[in-house]
């Protein structure tokens, strides 16, 4: 690692400023990803701003509509028992309980997870298909204009994830297939039946672009809402990830496998 | 056997310091004034070195020096070598490329040492190892050892044309051509066996400190045999003489042969601590370790077996390319010849056997000896031929092995080995009745209504282990003397230590050495130290690896405690004034038969020591030493089965079932055998399922981390079922087989003819990963689809 | 320059260390407590798990300074006035070790799953939640044994004590 320089902010405003006023800073959250790119001197930032300590990210709380809001700082542990997320999206408990392994669940947040926006990583999935609202600092941004490319996000230079707002669903689920050595997914899929009756269904772990909607999913279970009816669609492997765990053949069949899987698991 | 003796489960007496975090690790260990190595490596698998410029990283904070390989060169360091001889076919010996610690002319594979910085922290070191200036002129490169004999291919080494290492052979070609020319069937396999990285927990490090004023140097490493370290660090790479050289093996992290070796790494740290005047330390991190440890297997094979009208086997043919990578490290010629051909008999009485192996250079890491170490490959051969085999003529599987079981013993194979002893049906039996083989069609039926497919595989395995005797070894090439030594001194209070040259990594010596001791004078274990891993305290030793610990290096003791009791028993007598003869020890004490006559063991030591009375000429003290030498192998051998349902939706394989059936010999400690068994097993199934080091073509690892390189976890493998039999080895005295490396022998193909066996075909590769098995299901849809 | 404080085992640690410190570094050349391992540089041999403030987590991925003002348990600290805590002892009684590397993190993943799963635990969980712990000796089938084991005797002692 290289030397870099630690900071604690205990509000927003302070995180806030720290970061507009340096270049190379990073926001530290949970770590899990950024301290071992830093131990392989794959970044180098100048300063690193614990968002750990900030009250304002933290929390699980019912909103007024049946959605949940997630703080930003909010473990994938905690996620993972949180009576409410279990309740209200157990897709989400579910998604959160398996990411990584325990420890990382210890420290492992869901701002760091959606602001890295890693191919593999679990959460972009759930925020896409329940068509959640990434707030920050600044602004609210929709699921749908957050994930812009791999390991990018719509997120502005000083912008900080402050919470996630979750609508209310009817069902959620999420199945993966883990990367046999990393566990991170190798193909992922959140279905989702939203409030207002309308599915989403989003795939992880296999987009060369990074988290994507599967439409032809969402309108087989739009009409009929079963695993049978996700089993005859075939994703097309012309914009899949192929690598030595998998090639893009073997990730499109998985998407469907994972898929139905969601679907029974929803109910 | 006594509550403490051979064959009890007698609970480890090292782990108490191991569950409270008091290992003592080589990374543990510090002195005064240490700095910290850090090394600059190749990131080309092959390129010409054009320059290396050091002065700006010489300039960095912290920094003591920046080393490099011409001055290695200068200081008289010698190259790394290989320390077993082979013989081509044609009488010409092995093409031994050169080797340098840190490479000046031309690297040959990624991450190979260029250059080191030593300073004041690791991070430091490591800061100024980037700023190294190193100008490569890229080479092409070759990775594949198919590839790498082909014309035109990559020449890595001046001295070895065509890449080719040695063309050896073993066997009656003759023979064996005409048992194939009246052979009523024929199965032939095309098989390879994947390269592994052996991935100890511990990753290699070492703590070197030179003191100029005694010329003395203190290695503290992560070694498997700390005595080879020092024979080879002396006589071959000029560190210092022997006597100016302490190796210090503290508590190990594992080895799985990986810490045979001496590697560059660690020569450079003694050659850097006289260079700067402090103690140098180095720790891999695990990119270092999987781009620098020796790795295993990476074989390709084609072979062939042939059958009379009665499904009797009477001939193998078999032709292996080997993989050794870049350079040849310390043992590495020998595995994939005397550790693996001579054992292509397996348990099967085969009247003609012929092998071809040839080895080449390609730009990966060197491939040496890893749990099993030529064993696993030649099992893996016979074994998935015994399936495909009995497949083709219609038998079952274990009726087919049942019938060419070798059944009488002393037993001489067509390829070297002359089996002692051993009772392939009795452990065959056992493992299909722990397996409830008669039960499997229910059980596959059951999966079935469930949508999984479920398979069934077989695995007779043999190894040679207790290696090796030296007389014979050297004959085929060994460098040195496989025996072992120890030294039991019975301490005045009768408390005892065992020095023993074998070396404990975590197989738990401390316990089961102790054990022969509470065994032969019916003391408790506490009463004794087992004292091995330096090179100052132990007189000499080989060390551990193929299986040897118990069945080399525990003789020894036995030895020297045979002279030990010779010796007390001569001292009570005279003190009891009985007859030598009517002396025998029970429950600590030394008695006169049939009388009510007894010593304690300890007084006879204290006897020993204050030396007041002793018979007439006799020294004092209760000390002795024994070399033991084998007079051959040993042969564990067992039959293990796999039962496995795979998900035909993703192609994944959850083992369901594993039933290990091994013959051991005599066992000292149940619960360590097992344990031994289960790592074994574990490591085997990572083979089969789920472990490959993969290369791109360019000779770039792709597996270099634990991201990509996929160890087996807790949820990856089964709880095992395992079950021993017993015939006693008639070589050494306790008759002690094995046990180290039997599961990852035995496993990979007990797993693959499962999983075959399961999707209905013959052809699938380890490892056999969701997609590979995926894509064999899909194969064997189509013909249906298209109906 | 940082200056950190970290109560290690219940004992106050202070130092001044560089930022980039890891806190296994921290805890192995600062504190002197070598029994946190290092096994690979990718967050997922789980050799280094200790409890920060109660979790395990993995002390190769956590700065030094992020534990500032946190209490941290080590393997060290598991064993209270010499006895050994129960998942010690049940680890050594099921032969759970050989080489001993990865034990102290596997003891104190252990302790962390037994403490989240009062209800006790089963093989299969046991073996999923071993999903961030790497063991290369002894094949895992007596580390979910011991673990198994002191659980039952952990659930025994909390009845009990109620």
């Amino acid at each position: 690692m290289y030397e870099t320089t630690y900071h604690r902010p205990k509000t927003l405003a302070e995180a806030g400023s720290l970061l507009a006023k340096s270049d190379e800073a990073k926001l530290l959250a949970g770590g899990q990803t950024l301290i071992p790119t830093m131990k392989q001197r794959l970044a180098a930032p100048s300063d690193v701003i614990d968002l750990r300590h900030i009250e304002d990210l933290k929390g699980i709380t019912e909103t007024p509509s049946g959605g949940v809001r997630i703080g930003a700082a909010v473990t994938h542990a905690e996620v993972a028992s949180s009576d409410i997320v279990k309740r209200q999206l157990p897709g989400v408990a579910t998604l959160a309980g398996g990411i990584g392994d325990p420890h990382v669940r210890h420290m492992g947040t869901l701002g760091g997870s959606i602001a890295n926006n890693d191919p593999a990583a679990d959460y972009p999935a759930a925020l896409l298909a329940l068509g959640a609202t990434v707030v920050t600092n600044k602004r609210e941004i929709a699921a749908d204009d957050f994930f812009t490319a791999l390991f990018e996000t719509a997120l502005g230079e000083d912008e900080i994830v402050t919470a996630v707002v979750f609508p209310k669903a009817e069902k959620s689920a999420y199945a993966k297939y883990p990367n046999p050595a990393s566990r991170y997914a190798m193909a992922g899929v959140f279905v989702a039946k939203l409030g207002d009756g309308s599915v989403r269904v989003a795939a992880t772990g296999a987009g060369q672009g990074g988290v994507f909607r599967i439409g032809a999913m969402e309108q087989a279970l739009g009409s009929n809402w079963s695993a049978d009816a996700v089993a005859g669609v075939k994703v097309s492997d012309g914009d899949l990830l192929a690598d030595i765990h998998g090639s893009a053949a073997y990730r499109a069949n998985l998407l469907t496998v994972m898929a139905k899987r969601a679907v029974a698991a929803a109910g | 056997m006594g509550a403490e003796g051979i064959g009890a489960r007698v609970l480890r007496k090292e782990d108490r310091r191991f569950i409270t975090g008091k290992g003592r690790y080589t990374d543990d260990m510090t002195a005064p004034g240490m700095g910290f190595a850090a090394f600059v490596r190749s990131p080309h698998a092959h390129a010409a070195i054009k320059s290396i410029d050091t002065s700006a990283a010489a300039d960095m904070p912290g920094v003591t020096a920046v080393l490099t390989g011409d001055q290695l060169v200068g200081d008289g360091v010698g190259n790394l070598i290989c320390g077993w001889m082979i013989h081509s076919k044609d009488g010409t010996p092995m093409k031994m490329g050169a080797w340098r610690a840190l490479e000046a002319e031309r690297v040959r594979h990624v991450g190979q040492a260029v250059a080191v910085v030593v300073a004041d922290t690791a991070a430091q070191a490591r800061d100024a190892a980037e700023a190294v200036m190193v100008d490569y002129e890229e080479l092409p490169a070759v990775v594949d050892a198919i590839d790498a004999m082909k014309e035109g291919a990559p020449q890595l080494h001046p001295e070895a044309e065509g890449n080719l290492i040695y063309d050896w052979e073993i066997g009656d070609e003759t023979a064996t051509n005409e048992a194939f020319a009246r052979a009523k069937h024929v199965t032939r396999m095309e098989i390879f066996n994947n390269r592994l990285v052996p991935n100890a927990m511990e990753p290699r490090a070492a703590l070197a400190a030179y003191d100029e004023a005694e010329e003395h140097y203190t290695l503290w490493t992560t070694s498997q045999n700390p005595h080879v370290a020092r024979l080879v660090l002396s006589a071959f790479y000029n560190i210092a003489p022997e006597h100016k050289l302490r190796v210090i093996a503290p508590d190990v992290g594992g080895g799985f042969g990986s810490k045979i070796y001496i590697y560059p790494e660690e020569m450079v740290c003694l050659w850097a601590s006289k260079r700067t005047g402090r103690p140098v330390k180095w720790v891999a991190d695990r990119t270092e370790a999987f781009l620098t440890d020796a790795h295993g297997r990476d074989h390709h094979t084609e072979a062939e077996m042939a059958l009379d009208e009665h499904n009797k086997i009477i001939g193998l043919r078999v032709k292996t390319v080997a993989n050794l990578g870049a350079y040849m490290s310390l043992f590495s010629s020998s595995v994939p010849t005397y550790l693996y051909a001579t054992l292509l008999s397996g348990q099967y009485d085969i009247p003609a056997i012929h092998c071809n192996v040839k080895t080449v250079y390609t730009n990966t890491t060197p491939v040496d000896a890893y749990r099993g170490a030529g064993r696993p490959e030649a099992t893996y051969v016979v074994e998935r031929m015994m399936e495909t085999a009995a497949r083709e003529v219609g038998m079952d599987p274990a009726e087919f092995r049942r019938k060419n079981f070798i059944r009488s013993f002393p037993h001489q194979t067509p390829v070297i080995m002359c089996y002692d002893a051993g009772d392939y049906e009795a452990s065959l039996d056992a493992a299909m009745k722990a397996a409830d083989y008669a039960g499997f069609g229910t059980r596959k039926a059951e999966a079935a209504k469930r949508g999984k497919l479920r398979g069934i595989g077989f695995s007779s395995y043999i190894e040679a282990c207790g290696i090796a005797p030296s007389q014979a070894v050297g004959s085929l090439g060994a460098g040195v003397g496989l025996w072992e030594s120890a030294e039991v001194r019975v301490n005045p209070v009768g408390t005892i230590e065992v020095l023993t040259g074998s070396h404990s990594h975590g197989q738990g010596h401390e316990t089961t050495f102790a054990q022969l001791i509470a065994d032969r004078f019916g003391v408790p274990t506490d009463s004794v130290s087992i004292v091995h891993g330096d090179t100052d305290k132990v007189q000499f030793g080989m060390g551990t690896y193929g299986s040897r610990s118990g069945a080399v290096g525990m003789s020894a003791v036995v030895k020297a405690l045979d002279k030990v009791e010779a010796k007390a028993k001569k001292i009570a007598a005279h003190l009891m004034e009985a007859a030598e003869g009517d002396i025998v020890i029970e429950g600590g004490e030394l008695k006169v038969a049939g009388t009510d006559k007894s010593l304690p063991f300890f007084q006879v030591a204290l006897a020993a020591y204050t030396a007041h009375n002793l018979p007439a000429g006799m020294e004092p003290g209760l000390k002795e030493g024994a070399f033991y030498d084998p007079t051959n192998f040993t042969f564990p051998a067992g039959t293990y089965v796999c039962e496995v349902e795979i998900d035909p939706d993703t192609g994944r394989t959850e083992i369901v079932n594993f039933v290990a059936a091994d013959d051991f010999g005599k066992i000292i400690n149940p619960m360590i055998v097992e344990g031994q068994v289960h790592g074994g097993l574990t490591q085997g199934i990572g083979q089969a399922l789920l472990e490959n080091a993969s290369y791109d073509e360019s000779g770039q690892l792709l597996t270099a981390s634990y991201m990509d390189y996929c160890m087996p976890r807790a949820d990856d493998v089964p709880s095992y079922k395992l079950t021993t039999t017993e015939t006693l080895c008639p070589g050494n005295p306790l008759g002690m087989k094995g046990c180290g490396e039997a599961g990852a022998i035995g496993s990979p193909p007990a797993v693959i003819n499962a999983i075959t066996n399961a999707i209905g075909t013959n052809e699938i590769d380890m490892p056999a990963t969701p997609e590979k098995v995926w894509r064999a299901i899909q194969a064997a849809k189509m013909p249906a689809a298209a109906e | 320059m940082a200056t950190v404080t970290i109560t290690v085992n219940g004992k106050k640690r202070s130092a001044a260390i560089e930022d980039r410190t890891l806190l296994v570094q921290f805890l192995r050349e600062t504190a002197g407590l070598t029994g946190t391992h290092v096994g690979c540089d990718t967050s997922q041999c789980g050799a280094c798990v200790v409890h920060v403030d109660g979790k395990a987590v993995k002390s190769c991925t956590m700065l030094a300074a992020q534990a500032d003002g946190a209490q941290v348990t080590t393997i060290e600290g598991l064993a209270q006035d010499g006895a050994l805590h129960p998942v010690q002892a049940a680890f050594r009684e099921h032969h759970g070790l050989q080489c001993g590397f990865c034990t102290p993190g596997m003891i104190m993943a252990a302790v962390d799953m037994i403490n989240r799963y009062p209800a006790g635990l089963d093989e299969e969980t046991i073996r999923k939640e071993l999903d961030g712990n790497i063991c290369r000796c002894t094949g895992y089938h007596n580390i979910v044994k011991a673990i198994k084991a002191a659980s039952d005797t952990m659930r025994g002692m909390a009845q009990a004590a109620e």
